[in-house]
């Protein structure tokens, strides 16, 4: 009834409101309409309360504004956990539809919704949650790794997380207004074109991922030029610490991939916008195109979410074994042979292509060589552990869980790899399975343990470790109880994406993995348990010194949270844990002759030219093209008067450096 | 236990810095690797242009189309709006304010002139009937000739505002990093243009 | 440090823990295939010999990087158990991180395995190629000069399945039936968005794609009822986008074409145009004849009248394309808009474009199923495609 309002003209309707109308908001719907009030009304309790503590002024000053790598990692991190709990609802919607629709039952969710789900768990968990996460992490450590004071363009790394925000914030905004994309996570055509896929779904996947693709390849760039160029005297490559060497190759990784994906988005927008034939079926367009381009950028994705996690567990594995990282050097150029070699493999995505056997061979061969120096990484841990002295915190549990459980993903990936084994293994739920494996196993796990590992460090005091062990064994048994089922399932030829099922014998295979889906959510509610109780309990879990782990890099030789300027001196690097050689020689602590520090300068201009691309991705989604020009228009003016702002840095005066230092002087002296 | 460098025993080894420390600028570094991910995004509609060019659907193909001598002096004016920016750096190098900015203008005008041009052509080619919805071929030529033009336009954008800020300050250091800046990415376009040129219009042609 | 002594008591420990594991595994693995025997299993034990011999694949492969696998996850947890920090027995060596002897093995096991595989795979991919002719119809029985493969033209439709049997002059929908021990020749194509055409048992799946033809050789050795899908998400119908593929025993392949011709209809052009909209949960459909050359026209995208079949354009593309005057040659191509002109809803399509409310219940009356009328095609004025013109992307496998 709404979607009839009577305006006198509906040609200024179309031209004010685009294809939006009210009939656009799903206020009928009761799954979401609960999870809008509960938004919203979650919405309004935060936003009270911020006002009630008159917590706005701060929060646009310390926060929204802030250049601080540290702060910008934090914001990141927190992103990448509200998200992981949207993108976890999908999940476990999915598995609740697919464990009761069997038979005559149709379950709960129509296909037009279950596709909307399953397309939305990909995008978030790939884009909105891994990502922020892995981005977070090397933000707020590789700069205090290396012993810098901030990442070389601050400025562009508070753009590129607002920019990551606004992708999401888009791609958030398609539950309540409209619809999301159909057309699963990579977005295929000819399904994903426009004769196909009519609608604001496929528009919202495009520019959500579009936005959020600009920040993550700005922060790329960010990153790579601060490793190479903002490095401590004396830390030469081959004294890098294993995470700096890791988040170096993910991020060139990142500079080489993701160009890629956005011009392959720009050409799937152009045949929907503009109606060009790239990929349509007629008029001599190829879809086999988009499935090679957008591999050549999605495999290395694959490597881009790893490889920082294969670098937390080389920095946790050797601090909590007490040990240096066995084979340092292999370890690096294993990570390199990985960044390189991740290019060649991108067929093997879609074997079943038709691509002949020489093409595949040749792509299944490479993928397989892969296995190889990831499989020296697996044993350069397992005999970091060798003659150890293991401390089974936290991070290190997640290790543990990781090397056992990513060694099984990493069978079943080469066995995909096998050409005629992945003909018959091809999109089946065995494939589910396999990256769940290993995005689970290995990403999430590796996140969890950098979370873990450096939260006494970012905010001064440790995690609970009760409640962060229910987190992990309801994670690794729910993992387990959800993903191996799917296996077995994959084995029965069953394929994903399903919505229904005939075959009632299939059933309890899913009961059992809906049952490990709850278990993970309960390993999700225990991580927030843990960060409450352990605010509560701060003062018992507090860190006054720095370094609460006995740690082995730089980060830790500094106070927890770190100054500012992390650093009151650049420190002076001789070896490859630095921290650790430091404190074994006999490294005494300055205490006096502080100097002012430059530092860059806080600005607003990363949040308002997100919040203007939201309302430029939202008015191209909707037609709505005066909103979209002007938001346009305003993106380029603001930019553009950005850069005429020459006053972009200040100096921390040296009395509130010694000021910070001797509070720090006396709280280590207290703690003797 | 090994150290790379081994203090002289009994003296306590440097383990931080005295004095400030300024690490080099990244900026330079860091526009160059951007550039290269621009490259990446042109090396995709090459590899597009290469894979979809002789898709004509039945339609018009680069010998009906292209007019090689309108080209050629298209590609003219962006190699000589190449040479005078280098003349722009060699003034800014001798700290020459107005004739850096006069050799800009002069940039300017070239872009300006190749990005007429090549609107002319657009316009001519459409009024055709060979739009970019025409075939995969008109498509994939549209979007890469049309994406480098958009990049010299934004190009002749920011020429416009360095012009303003050198006008306002001057030839400090951060403007002539600007102008460091804006030349690569000037000479990137040259660079990618004698590709357009000569993997879409002279092979269309001679093929 | 001595490397020796701590390989040589690493490989005795490794020894004593592989005798352990092997009862470990035997306990573990009983309960499980106790579990397993309920269920079908179909990858693993299916019943054609290419699948059979992917299925081989699969547990040679396996077994190859199990050698390695399990190995690491036992010395991993007993590293973690004994070097625990609260076992003061355990040796602490806080300095050893290096040691070329084992970089070399650590580096060198898996290249071996990965060898041995990449040979395997090398092999296989080519042996196992979809678009290879069968050489056997099972271990021991080559095909023989004289046996004459089953051509089978299967089309992916929205969301059904369409089989034509050149042979027979007969087509079915989501029911397909072969002899068994005879060697089946695919030729598989889509009509508007890819799927993958897949019988579990039978052999391993390839893409089907519109504007396209996939090759797949197949043998059914077992007579029986086998599932078929499609394993690439292709819209609203995906789900139940199945048929049933029957192995039959030579008699009962010729009763079964009988039985088709015998209640069959004529697929005319039009009843395919009928049949090819969007609909779902199609029933069982027999055609005692098919319309001469339909399935070279829908794999060249010019089933609809009026349209230019795709051989053809690529026949005027590479003599040079047809000139600036050729508009009209447009609007003849143009095939990915015919659903939405006919007012069909479109596979992905979301609101508003669905014209329904966002995430409503399936429509009410779900698109009725289209009925196979009869008739004669009268749209014999179109421009009529070679019948036995190449499809574009056939591809030689030679």
């Amino acid at each position: 009834m709404f979607s009839n309002l009577d305006f006198t003209n509906l040609d200024l309707q179309k031209l004010v409101f685009g294809r939006l109308s009210l009939a656009d908001i799903p206020y009928h719907e009761p799954i979401l309409l609960v999870t809008f009030s509960v938004v919203a009304l979650g919405g309004l309790v935060v936003l009270g309360a911020i006002t009630y503590f008159r917590f706005w002024g701060p929060l646009w000053r310390d926060w929204m504004t802030s250049v601080d790598h540290k702060k910008i990692g934090i914001m990141y991190i927190i992103l990448a956990l509200v998200m992981l709990l949207r993108g976890f609802a999908d999940a476990i919607m999915m598995i609740t539809q697919k464990a009761v629709a069997f038979g005559p039952s149709e379950g709960y969710l129509p296909p037009h919704h279950y596709d909307q789900i399953f397309t939305a768990h990909g995008v978030i968990m790939i884009f909105f949650v891994a990502m922020p996460f892995v981005t977070g992490l090397m933000n707020y450590v590789v700069p205090l790794q290396i012993g810098a004071r901030d990442v070389s363009f601050p400025f562009l790394n508070n753009f590129s997380f607002w920019m990551t925000v606004a992708g999401a914030v888009i791609t958030m905004i398609s539950l309540f207004v409209g619809e999301f994309s159909r057309a699963t996570w990579l977005g295929y055509p000819p399904l994903s074109g426009a004769d196909m896929s009519p609608g604001v779904g496929v528009d919202y996947w495009i520019w959500g991922l579009q936005i959020a693709g600009v920040g993550t390849l700005l922060s790329g760039i960010n990153l790579v030029a601060t490793i190479v160029k903002m490095r401590a005297p004396g830390m030469t490559m081959m004294k890098l610490p294993v995470f700096v060497w890791t988040s170096l190759c993910t991020n060139v990784l990142i500079v080489a991939a993701f160009p890629i994906l956005t011009a392959v988005l720009v050409l799937l927008s152009l045949d929907r916008y503009v109606g060009t034939h790239f990929f349509t079926n007629d008029l001599g367009g190829n879809p086999m195109m988009y499935f090679n381009l957008i591999w050549i950028w999605g495999h290395p994705e694959v490597y881009i979410l790893i490889l920082p996690a294969f670098g937390i567990f080389s920095e946790v594995t050797s601090t909590y074994c007490g040990k240096r990282l066995f084979g340092y050097a292999s370890m690096v150029y294993a990570t390199v042979v990985i960044t390189i070699l991740s290019y060649l493999v991108w067929l093997h995505h879609f074997f079943t292509m038709g691509s002949g056997a020489n093409v595949n061979s040749f792509f299944g061969i490479t993928t397989m060589i892969i296995s190889i120096p990831t499989g020296a990484k697996i044993f350069n841990w397992l005999f970091t552990m060798y003659r150890g002295r293991i401390r089974f915190e936290l991070p290190m549990l997640w290790t543990v869980g990781f090397m056992v459980t990513f060694v099984i993903g990493g069978m079943t990936g080469v066995l995909l790899a096998v050409p005629p084994a992945d003909f018959v293994l091809h999109n089946s739920l065995f494939l589910v399975a396999h990256f769940h494996n290993v995005i689970i196993g290995g990403v999430l796990f590796g996140m969890f343990a950098g979370v873990n590992y450096w939260f006494p460090k970012a905010f001064g005091f440790k995690l609970d470790p009760f409640w962060g062990k229910m987190s992990f064994w309801c994670w690794l048994v729910g993992f387990y109880l959800v993903f191996m089922p799917l296996y077995v399932l994959g084995l029965m030829g069953v394929t994903r994406r399903t919505q229904h099922f005939d075959d009632p014998t299939l059933q309890p295979w899913f009961i059992v993995a809906a049952c490990g889906a709850v278990l993970i959510l309960c390993g999700i509610l225990s991580l927030l348990v843990q960060i409450v109780v352990s605010i509560r309990n701060r003062e018992a879990l507090r860190d006054t010194t720095g370094d609460p782990w006995g740690g082995r890099t730089l980060e830790w030789s500094t106070s927890s949270p770190p100054p500012d300027y992390n650093f009151a001196f650049t420190p002076v690097v001789h070896d490859l844990d630095a921290w650790y050689d430091m404190k074994n020689r006999g490294y005494a602590r300055p205490l006096g002759g502080f100097k002012p520090i430059h530092m860059p300068k806080n600005t607003g201009t990363g949040v308002i030219l997100g919040g203007l691309s939201v309302a430029f991705g939202f008015a191209m989604i909707w037609y709505i093209w005066w909103l979209a020009a002007l938001s346009f228009a305003a993106i380029f003016i603001v930019s553009i008067v950005h850069t005429f702002n020459y006053n972009r840095d200040f100096y921390i005066p040296a009395d509130a450096v010694v000021r910070a230092e001797n509070e720090r002087t006396a709280v280590l002296a207290g703690r003797v | 236990m090994m150290h790379t460098d081994t203090a002289p025993p009994g003296t306590a080894p440097v383990f931080h810095l005295e004095e400030e420390h300024h690490p080099e600028t990244s900026t330079l570094l860091g526009f160059w690797i951007y550039l290269m991910s621009d490259c990446l995004i042109f090396a995709v509609l090459f590899a597009t242009y290469g894979v979809l060019g002789r898709n004509y659907a039945a339609g018009p193909s680069p010998k009906d189309l292209f007019d090689l001598p309108l080209v050629a002096l298209n590609t003219a004016m962006l190699l000589f709006s190449s040479i005078t920016y280098g003349f722009a750096m060699i003034a800014m190098d001798k700290g020459r304010q107005a004739a850096t900015q006069a050799w800009l203008a002069i940039t300017g005008l070239f872009g300006a002139a190749f990005l007429g041009i090549e609107l002319y052509e657009f316009s001519h080619l459409i009024h055709e009937g060979a739009g970019p919805q025409r075939s995969a071929f008109l498509s994939s030529f549209f979007t890469l000739v049309g994406t480098h033009g958009l990049h010299v336009t934004l190009g002749l954008v920011w020429l416009m505002v360095l012009m303003v800020q050198v006008g306002q300050r001057g030839l400090i250091p951060e403007n002539q990093r600007r102008l460091m800046c804006l030349s690569m990415f000037w000479h990137f376009l040259d660079v990618v243009w004698i590709g357009v040129f000569t993997f879409v219009y002279l092979m269309g042609v001679l093929q | 440090m001595s490397i020796a002594a701590a390989t040589s008591a690493l490989r005795a420990r490794a020894q004593r823990l592989a005798a352990r594991a092997g009862l470990l595994r035997a306990a573990l693995v009983l309960p499980l295939t106790g579990l397993l025997a309920g269920c079908n299993l179909v990858v693993m034990s299916p019943s054609g010999d290419v699948a059979m011999q992917q299925r081989n694949l699969v547990i040679a492969s396996t077994g190859l990087m199990l050698l390695i696998i399990v190995p690491v996850i036992i010395l991993t947890l007993i590293f973690a158990w004994h070097y625990r920090s609260s076992n003061k027995a355990a040796v602490y060596d806080p300095d050893w991180h290096h040691s070329t002897q084992l970089e070399v093995v650590i580096w060198s096991v898996p290249l071996v395995i990965i060898i041995a595989l990449g040979a395997l795979t090398w092999i296989s991919t080519h042996t196992l190629d979809p678009y290879r002719p069968l050489s056997r119809i099972a271990p021991g029985q080559p095909v023989s000069a004289e046996t004459k493969p089953l051509e089978v033209q299967a089309v992916a439709l929205d969301w059904k399945w369409l089989f034509f049997y050149p042979e027979y002059g007969i087509a079915t929908v989501n029911e397909l039936a072969a002899p068994v021990d005879r060697p089946i020749n695919f030729k598989i194509t889509a009509s508007s968005v890819m799927n993958t055409f897949y019988v579990p048992a039978l052999a391993g799946m390839v893409y089907a794609m519109p504007g396209m033809e996939m090759k797949l050789h197949a043998v059914i050795n077992k007579a029986g009822v086998y599932e078929g899908l499609s394993a690439q998400y292709s819209g609203s119908g995906f789900s139940r986008m199945t048929f049933k593929f029957h192995g039959l025993d030579q008699g009962g392949f010729e009763a079964w074409v009988a039985k088709v011709k015998a209640e069959g209809k004529d697929l005319s052009r039009e009843a395919y145009l009928d049949l090819e909209k969007p609909s779902e949960r199609e029933p069982v459909r027999y055609y005692a004849s098919a319309a001469d050359g339909l399935f070279s026209r829908i794999v060249n995208m010019c089933a609809l009248p009026g349209k230019m079949c795709m051989s053809e354009m690529m026949k005027i593309d590479a003599a040079g394309g047809a000139g600036v005057h050729s508009h009209e040659n447009r609007e003849r191509l143009r095939y990915d808009n015919r659903h939405i002109q006919q007012g069909d809803e479109a596979p992905g399509a979301t609101t508003p474009a669905t014209g329904r409310a966002p995430r409503s219940e399936p429509r009410p009356g779900d698109t009725p199923p289209a009925s196979g009328h009869g008739g004669h095609d009268h749209h014999e004025q179109s421009k009529p495609g070679p019948n036995d013109s190449l499809a574009p992307a056939q591809r030689s496998n030679n």
